[in-house]
């Protein structure tokens, strides 16, 4: 394949996890907002807009944190290059430009998910449509994947697929956990107050977690099983080790196609190593944030090493 | 031609009674229940925005994906007219490539005073570079798209010749698909010539004039402008049916003396390249330095015969307004046979004389650029104001060479579905033809354009025309 399409594959997917993870923490923001004091709310708010990366630009056009504020600004805000429907505007174009390479059922439902979210994010949101905006986003995300997933084939088109989706995804869950790292320092972890219990909920929701943590800890909430869940979990889809298992995997079906390795899978080896075998307490003992920085620019080194072995661009 | 009671209708004789060929499809009418058939009109229009069959539309402000309304009463011919119509132009697209050769080598029609030099010389399309040079396996136009229109029940004529890069192929296909989701028992009840083999057929004729010494399956890609172009939708989708790559300008390089394309494990040579690019982008080397549309050094391969370059550079010069006057002279020079299709009437206005007819018949005629398209830049003279006649006079004084003038034809009508029924619209009609040392392959049919506002005669997609299925009975 292309090496331009193999760049468009990886980038389609990026946009479309990271449209969907960015509605994700809309979402436990908005719940955080509702069931909260005002200060609260506006630190949420203020959190939700640095893990996106987006708290400068923001500041620029706003000067409250008022829920409706952010989440227009963070869902259609204008000159926001990094609104949820610019990324599905992106994934759209990608997948128009590489439209070969994908199957009619994975273009007509991104192209669906774009039409609703344009005509969705047409008019500012409210509280009361913010619903309906981010179940919009997420439905259209789901389908995207459920179409790739269901028709096309397992080639090299899938392997930059997958590839791009969990490189995201791994970068998204440790963004979301940096912000929100203090609250999982053990030092911190006495037994929980309401307040702790509720921003450690917050985390989970952020990363579609809750859920997944009730059934393995039975209702106990402490930060070392949330840590233990979100970035060592092997069964867990967001955590940091399952999305480098996926990669893994992608990069070792890319090598076997190809027939050999190159740069991209010995940095890939290297930072799994740094992850893989490793106990919640050898983080702690490293240091959470320190651990979570270091993932996010191996993370990227990667993704680096794969577009210049794979000839993404001239 | 066009009698008192208006324009041939090829569904409706002037009595009422319904024409042979659509005599099935009115039966199949008569016994569809009228909601239905509406709601069918909305249907149509929703399953095209989801497959994204779109074209963007060039002089628009934000260059905004629209959709080529689609009409779902099919264009209907039979055989036996398609049979006579596909020898015609047959003739013709051979016609056109052995001018193309002759123009390019020993020029012999101009020798013989057939052809005025000045023609091709003053032409923008003619390509020095090529002189001398053949294609491999001798053909110029791999892809020909032949415009017809219809005045009669056999009177067929040639409105246009595309030799360059012929577009609409993909709504071809697309409408068939659309109709046969749409109503599949109707094709149940009349027997229709298929048309989705079309890019099997393509890719076949193209991998047949791959350069000598290429492999038995030789690599094809489609090489497009990008996604902003106009026509995208259709090189992915030729891409996507032929299996074939679709490349870009900066996915291709020249190396080691043939052109290669990155791929994830490195360069891999393309043997023939079906390019919708225009000939000026090619190669900035050779053509327009500031393109980056196309690949630096093509032009050197191709003339070492390492590339097939679908349709040939150059061969825009047979297919302008002005080389269309003299066409019925070109059949004949290089077919020794009368030809089978009639153009349609042409004043050239470069000779004085017809000048002098056509400032004075302005509005009764149809003028068009020589080297227009699109719809672009034409007069239609009975529906234009004075105010716009005169600026054409002018315009027509200034550049006599640069216009041709035509009867304003009474186009044949065929229904298209409205809300108070059905209702008589003008179409042409475009079938496309695929030439390889093999032979030439016409799909039965083509595409049907019609103007969809009432008594318009411009059919064209960016002047607000829709398109039909266009059938060709199995009979």
């Amino acid at each position: 394949m292309l090496g331009r399409v193999a760049n468009g594959m990886f980038w389609m997917y990026r946009y479309l996890e990271r449209a969907e993870n960015t509605a994700r923490l809309l979402a436990a923001g908005h719940r955080m907002a509702l069931t909260r004091g005002a200060d609260i709310a506006d630190e949420e708010w203020k959190s939700v807009l640095t893990t996106l990366g987006q708290l400068q630009q923001y500041t620029q056009a706003h000067d409250d944190f008022s829920g409706s504020h952010v989440c227009d600004f963070v869902l259609r805000g204008k000159g926001n290059q990094q609104s949820v429907l610019c990324m599905f505007e992106n994934a759209r174009t990608n997948a128009r430009a590489c439209r070969s390479a994908i199957t009619a059922e994975v273009w007509e439902a991104v192209n669906e998910g774009w039409m609703t979210l344009r005509d969705l994010l047409a008019r500012p949101v409210r509280d009361t449509s913010l619903n309906v905006a981010l179940s919009a986003v997420r439905s259209g995300s789901t389908l995207a994947r459920g179409a790739t997933h269901g028709s096309m084939m397992r080639n090299e088109v899938y392997s930059f697929v997958r590839a791009g989706t969990f490189m995201e995804r791994a970068d998204n869950t440790a963004r979301i956990l940096d912000v929100k790292y203090y609250l999982l320092l053990p030092s911190l972890s006495y037994v929980g107050t309401p307040l702790d219990t509720g921003q450690w909920d917050n985390v989970l929701r952020s990363l579609s977690g809750e859920r997944a943590y009730r059934w393995l800890n039975a209702g106990r909430m402490d930060a070392r099983s949330i840590a233990q869940l979100l970035i060592l979990d092997e069964q867990f889809p967001r955590s940091l080790v399952f999305c480098y298992a996926a990669m893994r995997e992608n990069l070792a079906w890319l090598a076997r196609l190809h027939g050999h390795e190159g740069p991209a899978h010995a940095l890939m080896r290297e930072a799994d190593l740094r992850l893989t075998g490793k106990s919640v307490d050898d983080i702690f003992d490293q240091g959470l944030h320190q651990f979570l920085t270091e993932f996010i620019s191996r993370n990227q080194a990667v993704a680096n090493a794969i577009a210049q072995q794979y000839r993404f661009t001239t | 031609m066009s009698t008192a009671e208006g324009p041939f209708d090829e569904m409706h004789a002037p009595d009422g009674s319904v024409r042979d060929a659509y005599r099935q499809y009115d039966k199949w009418l008569a016994e569809q229940n009228s909601a239905w058939m509406r709601r069918k009109h909305f249907e149509a229009e929703s399953f095209f925005r989801r497959t994204g069959i779109t074209f963007n539309v060039y002089g628009e402000e934000d260059a905004e994906e629209r959709l080529i309304p689609f009409d779902m009463v099919p264009r209907i011919i039979t055989g036996t007219e398609w049979r006579r119509l596909s020898k015609g132009i047959e003739q013709r697209v051979r016609a056109l490539n052995a001018f193309m050769h002759d123009l390019y080598h020993r020029q012999e029609i101009i020798r013989c005073g057939r052809l005025p030099e000045r023609l091709f010389r003053n032409n923008i399309a003619w390509l020095p570079q090529m002189v001398g040079f053949t294609p491999p396996g001798g053909v110029y136009t791999h892809i020909v798209g032949i415009d017809l229109v219809r005045t009669g029940p056999d009177e067929f004529l040639v409105l246009e010749d595309n030799a360059r890069t012929p577009s609409g192929v993909s709504y071809m296909l697309e409408n068939r698909e659309t109709m046969m989701a749409m109503f599949p028992e109707l094709f149940t009840r009349v027997k229709v010539q298929p048309v989705s083999n079309y890019p099997r057929r393509l890719n076949k004729s193209l991998s047949a004039c791959a350069p000598q010494g290429a492999p038995e399956n030789p690599t094809l890609a489609v090489l497009t402008p990008g996604i902003y172009n106009s026509a995208y939708f259709e090189h992915a989708f030729l891409a996507d049916q032929m299996g074939a790559e679709l490349v870009e300008g900066s996915d291709l390089r020249v190396i080691e003396g043939r052109v290669q394309m990155r791929t994830t494990q490195g360069f891999q040579p393309i043997d023939v390249l079906y390019r919708r690019v225009d000939d000026e982008f090619l190669d900035p080397l050779t053509f327009n330095p500031e393109s980056v549309l196309g690949v630096p050094g093509i032009f050197d391969v191709y003339r070492a015969g390492n590339i097939t370059i679908a349709n040939a550079p150059g061969t825009g010069v047979a297919d302008d307004k002005a080389i269309y006057s003299f066409m019925p002279e070109i059949v004949e020079f290089y077919t020794g046979e009368k030809p089978l299709l009639s153009n349609v009437d042409t004043w050239r206005c470069a000779d004085p004389d017809s000048l002098k007819y056509v400032i004075e018949h302005l509005h009764e005629l149809v003028v068009k650029e020589v080297h227009g398209s699109g719809g672009y830049g034409m007069l239609i003279g009975p529906a234009a104001s004075r105010k716009e006649l005169n600026e054409f006079r002018a315009k027509l004084r200034a550049n006599p060479d640069k216009y041709i003038a035509q009867p304003t034809l009474a186009l044949s009508t065929c229904p298209i579905f409205t809300k108070s029924g059905l209702a008589p619209r003008h179409v042409d009609l475009r079938p496309y033809v695929l030439v390889s040392p093999d032979g030439c392959d016409i799909t039965p049919g083509g595409l049907t354009r019609v103007a969809l506002k009432k008594g318009s005669l411009v059919v064209n997609s960016s002047q607000g025309g829709g398109t039909k299925d266009s059938w060709v009975l199995d009979d």
